[in-house]
């Protein structure tokens, strides 16, 4: 059996009770550690939370090599850790089809998700978001223009867009970076950029940081530690537009 | 000296760019050298001994020459004095991408062909490369005295003899380029486009200075005979009778770039600014310069030679080299080269050779102008390609950072050498032509640049190509979001052509490169479909309208060259492979379909799909040409046939017989040891560039374990299923 549990947000706590149960009744624990990460605790913590050992998983273990979880599954229960809720903007449900096609049987036990979590952190209302997207970092010959385009036509439509930053393992992307590559898009493909953002900062945390405003105001605000998520709001609701000037400083 | 040289400069018609070309051998470099005696640049005691235009120790030790070197000179013909500048190229089979350069820069050329030997496979090849840069030929057959001091000839049959080396020239300038032979390229020794004589004993001939000197045949007969050639030499010196050729029959800068500029710069615009200044050799317009070389001096770092078309060059000229970051270059020296000697100037105006030092970015080949934008000129084709590696690495750990340098400047200096640095290992790869070409290097590497290095032993370099067709075969991403499909075939010997010889090119403009893909045969789909092209490989994208491709293009690219670096069966260079994407399935957000997903998925695809079309092993070839006294044709023939080669073909001439063939190279290690041997070192031998050809199936699979083995692969020969999975 496989499970697929969510951690959730910011730290150890915020996993569900079934899905602790679920830990500490199973043979093997992974940890995927590249598509999102638990910034407000950190493997001993959540070993000793457990009562288990933990097998952190970097992408070449999930992708290329799936064969190490796949077999623990096989033979026992093994459990698949992903931050937030595990088939949230991740690739996990090729893993899913996998196991399947093995014969493997698979649960999901879900988590608070940043993409609903976002509602609650700035007013804006779920109805509204369209297509979400991620900026990576760029590379050599790679700078994809897909973020500025979705959330253009996004806009277009009057609809919200959250824009996931990249995470790398020496590195998290901030609300600046993001903010700083959106306009550099917004050059090369001769467009405008977005008039307005909401930048936020460790959600789920007992001190998140929500700041609406211009790519100025919010490039210069101090966001503090990781991890960072932008949201570009479309024409806003009055409830929302009073809930930013409440909460995010608008 | 000095002087003279700068003033003449400015005369475009007192300038005659000059190359001397010829098999190994037959004497270019004594020729040179006697010329600069003769023009009063060296001494005369030294000419003809020291080699002073092989300014290398390595050239004066092995008595050839290994680079182009430069030097002008003046001579005075009639009542006027003419500014001569002159490269001397090397003749070795092994150096030819210096004659290739060579051409470029010159109008003219001093073909120099040995009167016993006749022309040779590398004369034939020096020949086409001056004719397809347009530079006009003159011939100078050279080692007459032999003729008569050894092969005992009497007069009659010497000029029989000399008269059926011009024939031959004159076929194979006919067959190279028939219009510019009957437009007057055809040699006559009447006309005094034929000189004869010796380079060593300094002395030379032609019908029109007969007429100046009174010198015949005849006098020339007897006096070989009776060994006076001191008395020739001082009545009909060579620098005389051959620099007289040189101005009378070959183009000053204003004629030739007249002609040469369309050749050369055949994707320019002739009615622009900069096209019309070429085409006058105007010194007021912009500055237009080739770089044909790039040597290092202790002093000054990096000097580029090369020609200049048009403007003129000083000292803080500001200077953009196409083709990079538009970035300002500025000329820290103008100069000329006299040998080894780099003489400074005020300023050098078109058409002639210059060497500067400053041009930051430049490479061989480079297009550099005053303009900050202006159409290259024709890229250098060459004509062989690297056939064997070694590989070097640095003796002491601390040298490490410096090899690496060092090679990255032997790369820019030698653009036929193919340099792979592997920092992680350590290890380095050096491709060259040939055994010497690697020894040189190798040994340059030690005795310039100060870094003690060791040297493997040289092995083959092989090719990777497909035999048959395969696909859609489908690349999937690590994550399994992203799918590349593929089709594969090989492409046709005439396309091959085509890439090698650049009449198919991303250089060419869009529409231009779609009529030649379609003149070539390829649907009008498929040409304007044409992505890219690496080597002799060609990328074609097939889909339409697919979300998202574009920003991902240039890793799907990336993939694919990086397969091609290296193919599944021994990780050798892929060639002559066409690959059409035809479908595509992209994740719907950027950071899921990013290089850690998309250059491997594409390279599985590759790779698997060169398995599935019958991937092969490709071997270097070199033809071979052995010249023997008849009683030892046997052994020249088993020479060839006992190394898997063919003899195709025998010419028997007097006593010798000349026995050509092909062989691989793999099985030329060692041949001139056992050349000399089994001839008693009476052979003459000739070896050039062929082409790769497909290893024997018998030996495929011995060939391939032993060059995986020799790399450290798995010694299992991979299945498609392995990139596929």
């Amino acid at each position: 059996m496989l499970y697929f549990i969510g951690l959730g947000l910011f730290d150890e706590k915020d996993i569900s009770i079934k899905g602790l149960e679920r830990i500490r009744e199973s043979d093997e624990i992974f940890l995927e550690s590249y598509t999102s990460c638990l910034t407000g605790t950190n493997i001993q913590n959540m070993e000793l939370l457990y009562g288990k050992k933990v097998t952190i998983l970097g992408r070449h273990d999930v992708e290329n090599t799936p064969e190490k979880i796949l077999e623990a599954a096989g033979t026992g229960d093994a459990v698949f850790l992903t931050g937030g809720d595990p088939m949230v903007s991740t690739t996990h449900s090729d893993l899913r089809i996998r196991a399947k096609q093995m014969g493997i049987e698979t649960t999901i036990i879900h988590s608070a998700s940043i993409q609903s979590a976002v509602c609650g952190l700035s007013g804006l209302q779920n109805y509204r978001f369209g297509k979400s997207c991620s900026i990576p970092y760029p590379e050599k010959g790679w700078f994809p223009t897909t973020p500025l385009n979705t959330i253009l036509k996004n806009l277009d439509d009057n609809l919200h867009t959250i824009v996931f930053l990249d995470i790398k393992p020496d590195r998290f992307m901030t609300v600046r970076e993001g903010i700083e590559i959106i306009e550099q898009m917004a050059d090369k493909e001769n467009r405008s950029p977005p008039e307005l953002y909401v930048g936020i900062a460790r959600a789920g945390s007992d001190i998140p940081k929500v700041i609406a405003g211009d790519g100025g105001k919010l490039k210069s605000a101090d966001f503090g530690g990781p991890l960072h998520i932008l949201i570009v709001p479309a024409e806003l609701h009055m409830m929302e537009q009073e809930y930013l000037e409440t909460f995010a400083e608008l | 000296m000095v002087e003279k040289v700068t003033t003449l400069m400015d005369q475009p018609e007192r300038i005659r760019n000059i190359g001397i070309v010829a098999h190994i051998d037959h004497g270019k470099t004594t020729l040179s050298d006697n010329l600069l005696a003769g023009a009063g640049m060296i001494s005369e005691e030294i000419a003809g001994k020291a080699c002073w235009m092989d300014s290398d120790e390595e050239e004066q030790a092995r008595g050839i020459t290994i680079d182009s070197s430069n030097v002008s000179m003046v001579h005075t013909y009639g009542d006027k004095e003419y500014l001569i500048n002159m490269i001397d190229t090397p003749g070795h089979v092994d150096f030819g991408g210096d004659v290739t350069r060579a051409m470029r820069a010159v109008d003219g050329a001093v073909v120099l062909v040995d009167a016993v030997e006749g022309t040779m496979p590398q004369t034939e090849t020096v020949l086409r490369q001056a004719l397809k840069e347009g530079v006009k030929p003159v011939l100078f057959i050279n080692k007459v005295d032999r003729l008569i001091n050894e092969l005992k000839v009497d007069e009659m049959e010497m000029q029989i003899r000399l008269g059926k080396v011009i024939d031959k020239v004159n076929k194979l300038i006919k067959g190279m380029n028939e219009d510019a032979f009957k437009a007057g390229w055809k040699l006559d020794a009447a006309d005094g486009t034929v000189a004869f004589g010796s380079a060593l004993y300094n002395w030379a001939v032609s019908i029109p200075f007969m007429k100046k000197s009174g010198v015949s045949f005849k006098d020339v007969y007897e006096k070989c005979k009776v060994e006076d050639m001191k008395w020739l030499g001082k009545n009909s010196p060579l620098c005389d009778v051959v620099l007289d050729m040189v101005v009378r029959n070959l183009p000053d800068p204003l004629d030739a770039q007249k002609r040469r500029v369309p050749i050369i710069w055949q994707h320019g615009d002739p009615n622009t600014a900069e096209g019309k200044s070429m085409l006058a050799c105007d010194p007021n317009g912009a500055a237009c310069l080739m770089v044909t070389d790039i040597s290092f001096d202790q002093h000054a770092g990096e000097v580029a030679t090369g020609r200049l078309f048009s403007g003129t060059l000083r000292r803080g000229t500001e200077c953009y080299v196409m083709g990079t970051a538009k970035k300002v270059n500025r000329l820290t020296q103008v100069g000329i080269f006299m040998g080894a000697e780099r003489i400074e100037v005020e300023s050098l105006p078109a058409g002639n050779i210059a060497a500067v030092t400053g041009l930051k970015d430049a490479i061989v080949g480079s297009t550099v102008s005053s303009l900050m934008d202006m159409t290259p000129f024709e890229s250098l084709k060459h004509y062989s390609e690297p056939v064997m590696t070694v590989a070097v690495e640095a003796k002491n750990m601390k040298d490490l950072p410096k090899l690496v340098t060092v090679l990255r400047q032997v790369a820019k200096e030698d653009p036929t050498v193919q340099v792979t640095i592997n920092e992680e290992t350590g290890e380095h790869l050096i491709s060259g032509m040939g055994e010497l070409h690697l020894e040189i290097i190798t040994g340059r590497i030690a005795r310039d640049k100060k870094v003690e290095i060791v040297t493997s032993p040289p092995i083959v370099v092989y090719r990777e190509t497909i035999t048959g067709t395969a696909g859609p075969v489908e690349g999937k991403s690590p994550n399994r979001h992203n799918r590349f499909y593929i089709e594969l075939e090989p492409l046709s010997d005439e396309v091959v052509q085509k890439l090698k010889d650049g009449d198919i090119s991303m250089d060419l403009p869009a529409i231009e490169r779609r009529d030649a893909l379609v003149e070539a045969g390829f649907d009008k789909d498929e040409a304007k479909s044409l992505k890219a092209i690496e080597g002799t490989n060609m990328f074609l994208d097939m889909t339409k309208g697919i979300q998202y491709l574009n920003e991902t293009m240039e890793l799907v690219l990336d993939g694919w060259r990086e397969a091609l670096a290296g193919g599944p069966l021994a990780d050798e260079q892929v060639q002559n492979v066409k690959i059409r994407l035809v479908d595509v399935k992209l994740h719907e957000d950027a950071i899921h379909r990013g290089p850690a997903q998309v250059i491997p998925a594409v390279r599985a695809a590759v790779k698997a799909g060169l398995l599935m079309a019958n991937d092969t092993l490709l071997e270097p070839m070199q033809n071979l040409q052995i010249t023997v006294p008849q009683e030892h044709m046997g052994s020249a023939t088993g020479m060839i046939q006992g190394r898997r080669g063919q003899v195709y073909d025998m010419q028997s001439e007097g006593d010798t017989i000349t026995v050509i063939g092909k062989a691989p190279v793999a099985e030329l290690f060692g041949f001139a040891g056992d050349v000399r041997s089994a001839t008693e070192g009476r052979a003459m031998w000739s070896t050039e560039f062929a082409g790769f050809a497909t290893v024997p199936g018998g030996m495929l699979k011995e060939t391939v374990e032993t060059i995986r083995k020799r790399k450290g692969l798995k010694e299992q020969i991979p299945e498609p299923s392995d990139y596929l999975a």
